[in-house]
């Protein structure tokens, strides 16, 4: 490994960026900086803040605060162009490629060399092939980006970055969806771009990986940097203790106990849906709350999806009180007393331009109709209004468009429609994103509430707080499975991330 | 809360009403002073009525479509085949009087019905665009309209259409020759569907599945079943209107309907549904048909070129969606 001289100059530095959201502090006086030639690892949990930080370099968000210098220079990067211009080439886990282009015409999107009022299409092969031979692969010209592997097209999207002269290049964990020979492959290719001067920002959360490929590596925690050193001086438990810190306790309400004969309600079993669900089986007994953590794209949500029939499984089984349900259908396990509340609400869970009366009766609306058929829209507004008060929906009534509300309060009308036929079993995934604190305090003291009153809860978060204190058991999922299970008392920040990350088994 | 976000949900479906209504009013007084008061006369108030059925018919069906973010284009030709083939069924079923009016009316559903069942199909199960799946329906149903016809309009024999087409109830009523036939066809029409859309478990489905098909799915709706039901429905909207044309000129013709799918959706829009779907009301869209036939009628009576009328209209048509556009931006900030 090249040992990088401390008087070497940063070429890229962001200084003191801060960025917030309704509700959020994103980052907070974030300074980081890369070396040409250097390769920087960007590490933390899920929503510590490295996404926001690469989107402001990449121009796609403005910082509220902070500065970006480039080679000395202080630049304003006010869109993807600009950045590009700027030389940062961004290599996103979904890659920006038109899926029907073939290589050469991907690469040169955008900046299609031109004779007069036509393509050249000789001096845009010419193009790709120089970027492609920088990086020593030989993909076929002709064939369209979308029958090419995941690992040919992350060569697609890095030799797009390198016709368009990049000295930074980011990487948003690239070996998420590779096999272990396109790895080493990989890492030969940053390696003679290293060698080359350009600079790598790179982010994973493969921790194992890092003391490979990686310079430095820098910790980001709740939207703040928490370390920056060389690899070499960074063991992995000391980096996973960094990246969870010693947190302020949240305040979770206390979980009731579960009753010595709470029956088990929800069994899942050898449940497969390629490929993020690879044999899932575990049980929840009534009044139980089940904690699911992972990383990001570990296949969480799938799991869950398939339970509640928004997905169909491949394989496996799903029993409800001892009963094996087919599901076919969202509308097979919600008979089954299934509910699902979705991670995105906006885009899954409610329906914005309605109102709240709407939304809530929408999954049970048989009950709210005479033997014609037609709306008993009193009765509506009668278990709307009582939802709006058992929940304290702050509204101004029942008609009010959903659209209108706050994160917390949408987050209740999506757990009202849930609750107008009492489901049995509900399952959370991401019970409290992007809602505020007082908001979450709330939604944590219904799912107590319901946990009391024995309903079977599963809970998805990628917030370690929440799982250690909202659930009595935590699974943790990898690749699709449960790789480890742990009971409440046992589980801490660490050990999770360490499961999670693929550190410990 | 803000006074905007209020003011939405319900009451901006009667402010939507009552700004129409005005705008009408006021655009009423002017054009009947300029037509030396012939727009107000109670003859030509039915005229239009008359005028605006078919249209207005195609487009309520329409509008259930377009409000889970649908099309139908397919509606201008199921009119022609719907027309030809119950004008065939009703000269050859031995029915008379009320009986023959009552099977051919089925008939032209049917028709209309099936081609909106095939129109979908494609649409559920395979998530092909309905643009496209109702553009080829429009062609076909066209082409077979030519085939059964041997491409000549089919003369009804019965003269039993004759009050359905061009009769007209409680005649010397308000001192008028009395209410056409065909508009109480089109009240019928519109105050079922209007009913059945705003009132009904399925016209919440509509609505939902419009407003967000994937929330909808998750909630449990049967969003096949009820995509499929809409697009019946403009195709057996596209039966009565035939039957109601088919009546008005005796003959099944063919050669009918050209551009009509394209009038009923300007009304729609103009009755301020969205295209994009969730929104959208059966009263809305009447009144958006309505508008076009008063348009059309004024510009008639104050004797513009049937060249500039289409401008015109054009126009009018944009700058009712712009306007809606805007409202509607107001509403949500």
């Amino acid at each position: 490994m090249v040992r990088l001289s401390a008087s070497k100059a940063p070429f890229l530095e962001m200084r003191g960026i801060g960025k917030s959201f309704p509700g959020v502090r994103a980052l907070h006086g974030v300074s980081f900086d890369v070396i040409a030639g250097e390769v920087h690892a960007l590490v933390g949990e899920n929503g510590a803040g490295k996404s926001t930080l690469m989107k402001i370099l990449a121009g796609a968000q403005p910082a509220d605060e902070g500065q970006i210098v480039i080679a000395g220079q202080p630049v304003t990067i006010d869109g993807p162009r600009a950045a590009e211009r700027l030389g940062i080439g961004m290599i996103y886990q979904e890659f920006n490629l038109v899926p029907d282009l073939n290589v050469v015409d991907n690469i040169s999107l955008g900046q299609e060399p031109m004779r007069g009022l036509f393509l050249d299409r000789a001096a845009a092969i010419a193009l790709a092939t120089a970027a492609l031979a920088r990086l020593g692969v030989r993909l076929p010209f002709n064939v369209p980006a979308r029958r090419l592997s995941v690992a040919q097209q992350q060569m697609i999207e890095i030799a797009k970055a390198l016709s368009r002269k990049a000295r930074v290049i980011v990487m948003d964990e690239p070996t998420a969806a590779l096999t272990e020979r396109e790895v080493d492959h990989l890492f030969e290719t940053i390696a003679s771009l290293r060698k080359a001067g350009v600079a790598i920002v790179y982010i994973s959360h493969r921790l194992e990986e890092l003391p490979r490929i990686a310079d430095r590596v820098t910790v980001l925690r709740d939207g703040e940097v928490i370390e920056t050193r060389a690899i070499a001086d960074m063991p992995q438990d000391e980096m996973i203790r960094l990246m969870v810190g010693r947190r302020l306790e949240a305040h979770f309400p206390e979980l009731p106990p579960i009753a010595p004969d709470a029956p088990v309600v929800l069994s899942v079993r050898d449940l497969r849906n390629p490929p993020l669900v690879n044999g899932v089986s575990f049980d929840v007994r009534a009044g139980e709350i089940v904690g699911i953590a992972g990383l990001v794209g570990a296949g969480r949500t799938e799991i869950v999806r398939a339970i509640a029939g928004a997905d169909i499984p491949q394989g496996g089984s799903v029993h409800v009180n001892g009963k094996r349900i087919v599901v076919r259908g969202p509308r097979d396990a919600i008979r089954a007393g299934i509910a699902l509340i979705t991670e995105d609400r906006k885009s899954q869970g409610l329906i914005l331009g309605e109102t709240i009366c709407e939304n809530t009766t929408l999954p049970h609306l048989e009950h709210f109709v005479d033997r014609f058929d037609f709306l008993d829209v009193k009765k509506e507004y009668a278990v709307t209004n009582k939802f709006i008060a058992d929940l304290s929906i702050r509204t101004p009534g029942p008609d009010q468009l959903v659209r209108n509300l706050s994160g917390g309060n949408q987050q209740k009308v999506v757990l009202a429609k849930w609750l107008v036929e009492a489901a049995k079993i509900l399952i959370f995934d991401e019970p409290t994103r992007g809602i505020d604190v007082g908001s979450k305090a709330e939604i944590y003291g219904l799912m107590v509430a319901l946990a009391r009153a024995g309903v079977a809860i599963v809970m998805v978060s990628s917030e370690l707080p929440e799982v250690l204190g909202m659930a009595h058991r935590i699974l943790v999922i990898r690749e699709g499975h449960i790789a480890k299970e742990f009971a409440r008392a046992d589980a801490t920040p660490a050990a999770i991330i360490a499961v999670a990350t693929g550190v410990a088994a | 809360m803000s006074l905007s976000a209020l003011a939405a949900g319900r009451r901006t479906y009667y402010i939507r009403v009552a700004a129409a209504l005005i705008g009408l009013a006021v655009l009423v007084g002017v054009v009947d002073y300029f037509s030396n008061h012939a727009f107000l006369s109670p003859g030509n108030i039915i005229n239009v009525l008359r005028q605006i059925t078919f249209n207005a018919i195609l487009a309520i069906g329409q509008t259930f479509v377009i409000i889970t973010a649908g099309i139908d284009l397919s509606v201008g030709s199921l009119v022609s085949l719907c027309g030809v083939v119950m004008a065939l069924f009703a000269n050859a079923v031995g029915l008379s009087g009320v009986a023959l009016i009552a099977a051919t009316t089925l008939v032209g559903i049917l028709v209309g019905g099936l081609a909106g069942l095939i129109n979908a199909v494609p649409v559920i199960t395979l998530r092909l665009p309905p643009f496209i799946t109702t553009l080829a329906m429009m062609l076909m149903a066209r082409g077979l309209a030519y085939n059964l016809s041997d491409g000549r309009p089919i003369a009804l024999n019965s003269d039993a259409f004759n009050t359905t087409g061009i009769g007209f109830l409680f005649p010397g009523i308000f001192g008028l020759p009395g209410i056409p036939v065909a508009v109480i066809w089109m009240a019928v029409v519109a105050l079922v569907l209007g009913v059945l859309l705003r009132r009904t478990r399925f016209g919440r489905y509509v609505y939902a599945i419009g407003g967000n098909e994937e929330a909808a799915r998750l909630a449990g709706v049967s969003v096949a079943r009820i995509k499929t039901l809409v697009y019946v429905i403009s195709g057996a909207c596209a039966g009565v209107a035939s039957l109601l044309l088919m009546a008005r000129f005796a003959s099944g013709s063919p050669q009918t309907g050209y551009g009509f799918e394209l009038q009923a959706i300007a009304a729609v829009v103009v009755g301020g549904t969205s295209l994009m779907g969730g929104r959208g009301t059966v009263a809305g869209t009447f009144f958006g048909a309505l508008l076009i036939g008063v348009l059309n009628n004024v510009m008639n009576l104050l004797h513009i070129q049937s060249y500039t009328q289409e401008t015109v209209l054009g126009g009018v048509i944009l700058i009712a969606v712009i306007l809606d556009e805007l409202r509607k931006r107001y509403l949500t900030r």
